[in-house]
């Protein structure tokens, strides 16, 4: 390095990429560091858990360590009825989402709500605990927070899971899990675009909406239908188990691949799924050799196949 | 290789780390086409192997991502550094010894990360998809050894000023540590969101822009003065496209989610700068052009000037597309389409690709000390790799379009989906040539190790005839 110049190059470098750097990775983080979680956010973190990706109480992507969506309609611990509410139960060493493990990411007004009316402070990842979405109104704008029930209204995790039965419970932590693990998204993204796209795929998110999430998992090459509101298009969980079992008996040209095989070994009545059978029964069918499709298993309630499908019937 | 893991320094032949490299990289590059290969089949026929988690379309797509850029384009990218730094600075690797665990490093750190992401071991990170354990293999084992090694054998040189692909193989091997641990920080800080989102793509930008992009360019400026003969065109523009690849490049991460709920003045910011890729651009491809003068007859004669050129020449539509592709007026249309697919293709496998096969032809003559085994199987590789892009490219851009189309007058997905089903087809052919062509060359390698013609000391591989 004996030139002068290559001292002058080398400090111009480290200017040049350093200001790079400054404009690109600080200020913008600086930005959307600013930015309250809205209801959406709070709801899809609490719904996902911590990590949608690997992470160490789910190395190998099995959907351990996450949390349960529930709908109930009766008052865990006083057993009365109930407006039907959406409560997000943490069972215990089931880790807390972003947000409450770090509350500085919902935003400096929703975060202080969350720890004095929510008292999501005092929720303990031993125990577990069960959070709820709330909203306040504050000079005329709605402001959403998290409540830990557990501390406000005494709801055990295991007392509100005993509320709900099967069908009102949503495994959609383990489906996100699903979701990433099988690659959904490399076909289907979850961001209608802010131009002309939204009006067939939805509203485009906004900038608070994703505050806690991890990862985003938006996709980038769309070889399938946006899914970010496709929930609210199709709730039929009949056609999703169909669906998902061979896309081709309810939409002929689709491209996607079976995910016949996260059905597992047995069905939800505990019969073995004969698979060489039913490809053998549905090339018939394909064939038309026969003239009614085999019936599709129903997939087992523990099933990797039925938190998927809770994952996207839950996108709306 | 093994046997010089624990060999003195001294015993080490000089040219080994970039050896093992070269072939290591055509081997990736043979496994990663064979992937996209097997990918594509599945995309055309949705019931090709089926019923098997591991050979499904979502666990071996990001596995074809990783291997053609971490294994064959980024370890041919470490093949090059180690035989032109040297041979530029007229010096000696700094350490073989470094270069040759580096290679076992990359290759071991590389099989076990994509073992695991195949079994589903995922970030859900684009591009960014090895968990984080991983991350720190590939920090620490692959990229500070190679910038080590890069960087002082720049310092120990016996010349005194330092020609222009040495510039670029230094920063690039540096920002490429800085771009790669930061890119991956989600992860070890817990950032969320939209911070997350960015950054994901904040390094998938910048593993092209200030990786893959300049080294290809770095390496087409040693390969086609040292195989003409002809000095290169200008060291100024040289200059201009390094300190514009510095500046401009390392910004317009932002638009990659141009659609997504992002800042504005951040979108903006970065498709203006995404429009200045320009300036890189047409100082790269002008100046190498300009070098040609009176030797074109070599882009017809000379199999690495075929490449680099033909590489070279696809740096224009590539850096036009991208120029343009990412401003607001255009992205709307063809964001998150085919489109993208095949402009992410030109700039791996038609412009990148197409430099570092030169590199590597000429690097492993030159280390071998032996003539390349056959022209004609060299030439079919150059085909099969020529065609079968074009065709990619093709069908990907019609694809693009049509999907365009769909988004935009809100057709219903599925008929969108018929509409590319031929050119999901005609993907396939093109990526299966392209492996095809692989195989073969992987093939002439080999032979061009055991039975090609010895160089004599003093001489150049270039100024040898070819035999067959």
């Amino acid at each position: 390095m004996a030139f002068r110049e290559y001292k002058i190059g080398s400090r111009m470098f480290g200017l040049a990429f350093g200001t790079s750097m400054f404009i690109t990775l600080y200020m913008p983080a600086v930005d959307i560091q600013n930015v309250s979680a809205t209801y959406i956010a709070m709801d899809r973190q609490l719904s996902f858990g911590r990590v949608g990706g690997f992470s160490y109480e789910d190395p190998f992507l099995q959907g351990w360590g996450k949390p349960i969506t529930v709908q109930i309609s009766q008052d865990p611990k006083t057993g009365a009825a109930i407006e039907s509410t959406r409560a997000f139960v943490y069972e215990e060493d089931v880790p807390f989402p972003n947000g409450i493990r770090h509350p500085r990411i919902l935003g400096k007004v929703p975060a202080a709500a969350s720890e004095s009316k929510g008292r999501i402070n005092e929720a303990s990842e031993d125990q577990g605990a069960v959070f709820i979405v709330r909203e306040f109104v504050e000079n005329g704008v709605m402001i959403p927070y998290i409540e830990n029930v557990t501390a406000t209204r005494g709801w055990t995790p295991s007392a509100t899971l005993a509320k709900a039965n099967d069908s009102q419970r949503l495994l959609v932590g383990k489906g996100k899990i699903m979701f990433v693990r099988e690659g959904c998204w490399w076909c289907h993204t979850l961001l209608p675009e802010q131009t002309q796209d939204w009006q067939y795929f939805g509203a485009p998110p906004m900038l608070g909406d994703f505050n806690g999430e991890s990862p985003t998992a938006f996709g980038s090459d769309r070889k399938g239908p946006d899914l970010t509101h496709v929930g609210s298009r199709n709730s039929s969980r009949e056609w999703m188990v169909m669906h998902f079992f061979n896309p081709r008996l309810v939409q002929s040209h689709s491209i996607m691949p079976r995910y016949d095989y996260l059905w597992g070994e047995k069905d939800a009545s505990g019969n073995v799924i004969d698979y060489d059978g039913w490809r053998a029964a549905y090339t018939a069918y394909a064939n038309g050799e026969s003239i009614y499709p085999p019936e599709v298993p129903l997939p087992a309630a523990d099933s990797e196949a039925r938190a998927l499908i809770d994952f996207v019937l839950n996108l709306k | 290789m093994f046997k010089y893991l624990f060999a003195k320094a001294e015993d080490i032949p000089a040219g080994s780390a970039a050896i093992y490299f070269g072939y290591s990289s055509i081997i990736w590059f043979v496994i990663g086409t064979g992937l996209g290969s097997f990918n594509a089949a599945k995309l055309a026929f949705p019931d090709f192997v089926m019923g098997s988690e591991i050979l499904s379309f979502g666990h071996m797509r990001q596995v074809h991502v990783l291997a053609v850029i971490l294994g064959w384009i980024s370890m041919a990218f470490a093949m090059a550094m180690m035989y032109i730094t040297p041979a530029l600075g007229n010096t000696k690797l700094w350490s073989e010894k470094l270069g040759v665990w580096n290679c076992f490093m990359w290759n071991v750190g590389l099989s076990i990360g994509l073992f695991l992401l195949w079994m589903g071991v995922t970030s859900g990170r684009e591009y960014s998809d090895l968990p984080f354990f991983i991350d720190v293999i590939v920090v620490l084992g692959l990229l500070v050894p190679l910038c080590i090694n890069v960087l002082m054998t720049i310092k120990t040189r016996r010349t005194q000023g330092i020609y222009t692909t040495n510039w670029f193989f230094g920063a690039a091997t540096f920002m490429l540590i800085i771009v790669f641990t930061v890119g991956n920080s989600p992860e070890f800080f817990q950032l969320t969101g939209l911070t997350e989102a960015y950054l994901t793509w904040w390094f998938a930008h910048n593993v092209l822009g200030l990786w893959i992009t300049p080294v290809a360019a770095a390496i087409s400026y040693y390969v086609v003065p040292k195989v003409t003969g002809n000095p290169l065109y200008s060291h100024r523009i040289g200059h201009l496209h390094f300190w514009s690849v510095v500046v401009f490049y390392s910004t317009p991460a932002a638009h990659h989610l141009m659609s997504a709920p992002l800042p504005e003045w951040l979108k903006s910011f970065a498709s203006v700068e995404g429009v200045l890729i320009l300036v890189p651009a047409i100082a790269f491809v002008s100046n190498l052009l300009l070098t040609m003068t009176g030797k074109w007859r070599m882009f017809v004669e000379n199999i690495e000037i075929k490449f680099t050129i033909t590489g070279v020449l696809m740096a224009i539509p590539l850096n036009m597309q991208g120029g343009f592709q990412q401003t607001r007026a255009i992205n709307w249309y063809i964001h998150g389409t085919g489109w993208i697919v095949a402009h992410a293709h030109l700039a791996l496998l038609g412009f990148s690709t197409f430099l570092e096969a030169a590199a590597v032809y000429y690097g492993l003559q030159t280390l071998l000390r032996r003539k390349l085994y056959s022209l004609g199987l060299a030439n079919f590789h150059f085909w099969m790799l020529l065609i079968g892009f074009t065709t990619y490219w093709v069908s990907m851009t019609i694809a693009g379009l049509i999907q365009g189309a769909g988004k935009i007058y809100e057709v219903p997905y599925i008929d969108v989906v018929i509409a590319e089903h031929p050119y999901m087809i005609a993907r396939w052919v093109g990526g299966t040539m392209v492996f095809l062509g692989n195989c073969v060359w992987l093939y002439n390698m080999y032979m061009t190790a055991r039975v090609g013609t010895v160089i004599p000391a003093g001489r150049l591989p270039h100024e040898l005839a070819y035999e067959r």
